[in-house]
């Protein structure tokens, strides 16, 4: 057969394999660990680090650890590591904080509504997206009927509440209602009506200046004195107020990066063809600000969802409260890694979940050209 | 009479009140006018409330409290201070604290960051993860967290001082601090100090002419040497030839505690560690994020003219990144002034701690206290985003 002409199908010939450190595991080893001198030193220094961190660690977290005691003087006879009995005995507290025992139902049967009225947001091919999107905005109502009681059901002050609880209600609702807050300050910041931009911008910097723990002292001791006499009104509320504003101002700033990212041509082309203020926002400019800064958007939900921790400092019973009131407790003092470790890795789990989400979505809305 | 058509001009408008909102021009004049009197309402009607409250309560308006006996005790002070002291002189004592936080949490936070988002880049797979793990960990978990935590394992699981870590006999790691030796001067050290003074300027005045001369000529002068040995070398030299004027008060444990030398408390270390690591994570990502934005071509350029790698790296890469790094690391130089207020949760005593605490429950002064502290606040972020501010304008691209 001629050479030249030869043709192979596929299958024909086995597959030659590629020559050995060209590919597979051992070439891999190499160029990732050991290509150079340097390389050799850092992954060695790393691998020894390494040696001296993560066995400890793993052996106090979990091999030496106690998972049930009934006391630190227990835990101690038992094992040498973390004592997470602790954290078992407590966990009802963790969760719901000091809401009635009998009614903590409610607080659950809220939570799963909850994530029933997210899912069709954050799902976009869910079947039947816009009928639960009716769920979606009336669960705001149903959810504060069912914590707070009322209407039939048996009221549960608001001092009750805490744990992941509080953290939660402080975090959804704060997310929720501070997106459109900043979406209005970013377009008042933006606006041609010099009072309403002057507002705006004065509103967001002094927001931006000032740490979020300030504001809450503000809330929690000289509210009172901007209301009429003898008024009063429910302390979480007045915080809820007070981090929504905060997480407003910082959203309107990515949000107005965002608008100002959307060429001029834009606003003009939908002038020209005839769409009010509104209009216009609503459908050529906002669509793609908002698109691009979901970054930064996402980021400062997450960020939102961590400051929510420092309500612990006015007083409120969030897991750091009622982590701190525990450890009060001579039973379990001097536990107050195991607390902390616990009480990171919630924040972890939610936050790494919500910036995963928002990789995802950027993915999903990057409708552009694609550079690559 | 003849009729004449007169020419008229455009067509009038004829005035009528939907006119008011369909003209654009007006309608916005009269958002703005509504926005106006809104705002003054609600104004009056804030301030004629605290007005109220303020006679319903029988209390007078006025910072005059400040100069009353503060009646409690600091625990950390970089001034004279007791209990006799002021309450203005707690606020000074709670302003030098968080400025102390603040400041050598943006160093070690710097430090920190730029190793860590270098490593970020490595093309080492271990040393990548690594600090991803490390990124991800301390992105995720809230602040607050970690200044507890640190807090947390730095007085429970440190030993007491009689079982102290030592470091070379001078240094000791205990539960009630870090105790280093602090250096105590002698008179000859302002020889030193004056060589150090005298170094700076003349390295500077170096470097200047040093530029002047390559514009003009061309040649190269070796500017880092000289500057080296200016700063750092020159005051050296000067401290051994005038037979090292300083001595150490070393520590040394008496009773239950150490004495001498100087006390890092636990408080300041929990939360200038926790911050810095915090911190030090977010500013990993934007060294990061700044490096990656220099375009390749733009390294394969300066080698191409023949630019060795450093002074690519200098002169073409790193200018570049900061551009990019600058304004998102200004925000986090913000953010570490601001989260050093989380220093209540611990005891640490900065001014929202002193003035916004203490004093405050004690004077029962909330309105007083409250904007003495935010006015504090504003005027530090102000400060560093303007100094910022004009450092990035310095930086940023001269354009047409």
């Amino acid at each position: 057969m001629d050479t030249a002409t030869r043709t192979y199908a596929p299958g024909e010939y086995p597959d030659e394999k590629p020559p050995i450190g060209q590919s597979g595991f051992l070439h891999w080893v190499y160029t990732n660990l050991f290509s150079s001198p340097f390389n050799i030193i850092l992954t060695l220094l790393t691998g020894y680090f390494l040696y001296k961190i993560v066995p400890p660690a793993f052996n106090w977290l979990f091999v030496d650890a106690v998972f049930v005691a009934d006391s630190r003087e227990h835990c101690r006879e038992l094992n040498s590591g973390a004592c997470w009995g602790f954290i078992g005995k407590r966990f009802g507290q963790f969760t719901y904080g000091f809401y009635p025992h009998e009614l903590r139902w409610r607080v659950n049967l809220t939570f799963l509504l909850f994530i029933a009225a997210v899912l069709p947001i954050l799902w976009g091919n869910m079947p039947k997206r816009r009928e639960m999107l009716w769920f979606s905005a009336l669960f705001p109502f149903i959810g504060i009927w069912l914590l707070c009681g009322g209407f039939g059901l048996e009221p549960v002050e608001t001092s009750k509440w805490g744990g992941f609880m509080l953290t939660m209600v402080i975090g959804v609702t704060g997310i929720a209602v501070s997106l459109p807050l900043g979406i209005l300050l970013a377009l008042g910041r933006q606006s041609d009506l010099h009072i309403i931009r002057w507002v705006c911008t004065g509103f967001i910097e002094f927001i931006r200046g000032v740490p979020l723990i300030t504001l809450l002292f503000v809330a929690s001791t000289m509210l009172n004195y901007f209301l009429p006499p003898g008024s009063n009104f429910d302390l979480l509320l007045r915080v809820l107020i007070m981090v929504v504003l905060f997480s407003a101002a910082y959203l309107a700033e990515v949000v107005r990066g965002g608008l100002q990212a959307i060429p001029k041509g834009q606003v003009e082309a939908a002038d020209a063809m005839g769409l009010k203020y509104w209009q216009s926002m609503r459908l050529v400019v906002l669509p793609q600000a908002l698109k691009i800064s979901i970054p930064g958007i996402v980021n400062t939900f997450i960020g939102l969802f961590k400051d929510s921790t420092l309500v612990v400092i006015i007083g409120l019973l969030d897991p750091l409260g009622i982590g701190r009131a525990s450890l009060s407790d001579t039973k379990w003092q001097g536990l107050s890694t195991e607390v902390y470790v616990f009480i990171a890795l919630f924040f972890f789990i939610c936050c790494f979940s919500m910036s995963r989400y928002s990789i995802y979505l950027e993915k999903k809305l990057h409708t552009g050209h694609r550079e690559d | 009479m003849s009729q004449t058509t007169e020419f008229q001009g455009p067509p009038r408008q004829s005035f009528s009140i939907g006119k008011i909102w369909t003209d654009k021009r007006t309608r916005g004049l009269v958002i703005q006018l509504m926005a106006t009197i809104a705002i003054c309402a609600v104004i009056l009607y804030l301030g004629n409330n605290v007005v109220e409250n303020f006679q319903k309560l029988g209390k007078p308006f006025g910072f005059g409290f400040l100069q009353q006996e503060s009646n409690y005790d600091i625990n950390q002070t970089l001034i004279e201070y007791n209990s006799q002291s002021t309450h203005l002189r707690a606020a000074v004592v709670g302003i030098l604290n968080t400025l102390l936080v603040a400041v050598c949490g943006i160093i070690l936070a710097s430090i920190l960051g730029f190793i860590l988002g270098v490593l970020r880049l490595s093309p080492n797979w271990l040393v990548n993860k690594l600090a991803y793990c490390y990124i991800e960990f301390m992105r995720n978990v809230p602040v607050l967290v970690h200044i507890l935590l640190v807090h947390g394992i730095l007085v429970h699981s440190l030993p007491k001082p009689k079982q102290a870590i030592e470091f070379a006999d001078s240094f000791f790691l205990t539960n009630r601090g870090f105790f280093v030796p602090s250096p105590v001067t002698q008179p000859l050290f302002w020889v030193v100090i004056a060589a150090f003074v005298f170094g700076l300027i003349y390295a500077f005045w170096y470097r200047r002419n040093a530029r002047i001369k390559q514009a003009a000529t061309g040649e190269q002068s070796p500017v880092f040497w000289v500057m080296l040995g200016a700063i750092i070398g020159l005051p050296v030299l000067v401290f051994f030839l005038t037979g090292m004027p300083i001595n150490w008060d070393v520590p040394e444990l008496k009773g239950f505690n150490f004495k001498g030398g100087m006390a890092l408390k636990p408080e300041f270390l929990s939360l200038w560690l926790a911050l810095s690591l915090y911190t030090a994570a977010f500013i990993a990502e934007i060294v990061r994020a700044g490096i990656e934005a220099v375009n390749k071509g733009q390294t394969e350029a300066a080698l191409a003219l023949g630019l060795p790698r450093r002074r690519t790296l200098n002169l073409v890469v790193i200018p570049q990144a900061l551009r990019v790094i600058i304004p998102p690391l200004n925000s986090q130089y913000l953010n570490i002034t601001k989260n050093s207020s989380l220093a209540i949760a611990i005891g640490y005593m900065d001014i929202v701690a002193t003035i916004g605490g203490i004093t405050l429950n004690q004077t029962g002064r909330e309105m007083e206290c409250m904007l003495i502290v935010l006015g504090l606040y504003l005027f530090f972020s102000l400060t560093i985003s303007s100094i910022m501010n004009w450092y990035n304008k310095r930086l940023a691209l001269v354009e047409r």
